[in-house]
């Protein structure tokens, strides 16, 4: 990789290379929190700011890490910058933390800032790994914040709790799809827009293991 | 008898793990190309839930609860709650375990330790691991009831990997849209078979 660049870091991974859509990280625990996009974007600021801060602190201190411990280290830093997030959620925003639950928890484990950790931050600069980290944690807030407005939109009408559309119940003429509300539709939404963001950039085409040959007819297949 | 049961069905089927609460999802998608792999790493999750989540209760319990400290005789140990360090606790704990166990199988259960392979390791940052720990402290399960739930949540996880890597097997043959292809395909599938477990909801033994 050429030497990155502030603009870079910071850009390329909200559509170029986006964490959740390529490179498959950091799914387990964005999913469970985007039936509504409020959730959503507590969520995703909550993981920008430890995907930043994990970065930067990281990234400080990589020359005095030994490498037999650096996961242990790069844990002990994640887990007490989840541990602040949650306190202050806990007592700023006590009804936002219940519907997270252990959602909350659960950044320890998100891929994204571990393997933003390992793979940037441990051999950049303080300052551009901060940026690694706010663009990355932008990427899965995009994700998020898509899949969030879909489903509150079309599942109970409305956005950040706005009517927008007004449903058969309070007496409008929307009838809300109850599907969205479920778990499922956020993985048909996650497949579906990988699906455009893949027509839009085709060389993230995964590659066929198994093409048919072109000139075989359907018959003889079968 | 009943209960616990009934608490292990409910966690195979009504709160899937990975199809219900999306826990373990980069490991599920990642290692469901083949039904061996997927089976292999089914195993060692069932295992490491069943020993991490009834550990990880006895820490809340005697160390980190509030007031849990009171057996140490520490005068005002009544009132200290370290609860806020539960994170920090449980992935040092579900570490150290993975770390032990692998340890452990290489020297007395070799057979069993080449059949899991690098898939050890890979569970330490796997979220149904932590998410099962969490679900467990959130819900004040007590001991017994610790082990049913991991048990049951491992078992749960292990069975939707390997059914999800049965139907990608199968799917390999299919012609796919180029740019839904691999990833696209697969969160389409778990969509589905999402939907099939919902089915389960609202049963009770």
């Amino acid at each position: 990789m050429s030497t990155p660049t502030a603009k870079g870091v910071l850009t390329t991974p909200i559509f170029k290379n986006n964490p959740i859509a390529l490179q498959i990280l950091g799914i387990c625990s964005a999913l469970a929190v985007t039936s509504s996009m409020s959730v959503s974007l507590v969520m995703s600021l909550a993981v920008i700011f430890v995907t930043a801060f994990s970065n930067l602190f990281v990234s400080l201190i990589r020359n005095h890490i030994p490498s037999s411990i650096r996961i242990i280290v790069q844990m002990t830093i994640i887990a007490s910058l989840v541990i602040v997030v949650d306190q202050i959620l806990k007592a700023y925003a006590y009804e936002m933390s219940k519907q997270l639950s252990v959602f909350v928890g659960l950044i320890i484990t998100n891929c994204i800032v571990m393997g933003r950790a390992e793979g940037f931050a441990m051999t950049n600069t303080p300052g551009l790994s901060f940026l690694d980290g706010v663009g990355n944690g932008l990427g899965y807030g995009f994700i998020l914040m898509t899949v969030g407005f879909f489903r509150e939109l079309l599942g109970s009408g409305s956005v950040f709790g706005f009517t927008v559309l007004q449903t058969v119940q309070d007496g409008g003429w929307y009838v809300p799809n109850g599907l969205l509300l479920l778990p499922p539709s956020a993985f048909f939404i996650i497949g579906l827009l990988i699906w455009v963001l893949r027509a839009i950039n085709p060389e993230q085409v995964e590659e066929n293991e198994f093409e048919m040959k072109s000139n075989t007819q359907p018959k003889e297949a079968v | 008898m009943e209960h616990y049961l009934s608490l292990f069905v409910a966690s195979v089927f009504v709160e899937n793990m990975a199809l219900a609460f999306f826990l373990g999802m980069c490991t599920f998608l990642a290692v469901s190309k083949k039904v061996s792999s997927a089976f292999g790493l089914g195993i060692a999750v069932i295992v490491v839930l069943t020993i991490t989540v009834p550990v990880n209760n006895l820490i809340l319990t005697y160390l980190l609860g509030e007031g849990a400290l009171v057996w140490t005789g520490i005068p005002g140990a009544e009132n200290i709650d370290l609860t806020f360090l539960g994170y920090l606790s449980y992935i040092g704990v579900i570490a150290a375990i993975v770390q032990i166990l692998e340890m452990f199988l290489d020297k007395y259960v070799p057979a069993l330790y080449n059949a899991l392979g690098v898939f050890l390791p890979l569970i330490t940052v796997n979220c149904a691991i932590l998410g099962a720990t969490l679900f467990m402290s959130e819900r004040n399960y007590n001991l017994g009831e610790s082990v049913v739930y991991g048990l049951g949540a491992g078992f749960g996880w292990a069975l939707a990997i390997t059914a999800l890597a049965g139907i990608r097997e199968k799917l390999k043959y299919s012609d796919v849209p180029a740019s839904l292809q691999g990833l696209g395909i697969t969160f389409i599938t778990v969509g589905l078979m999402s939907l099939g477990f919902m089915s389960f909801s609202g049963i009770q033994l």
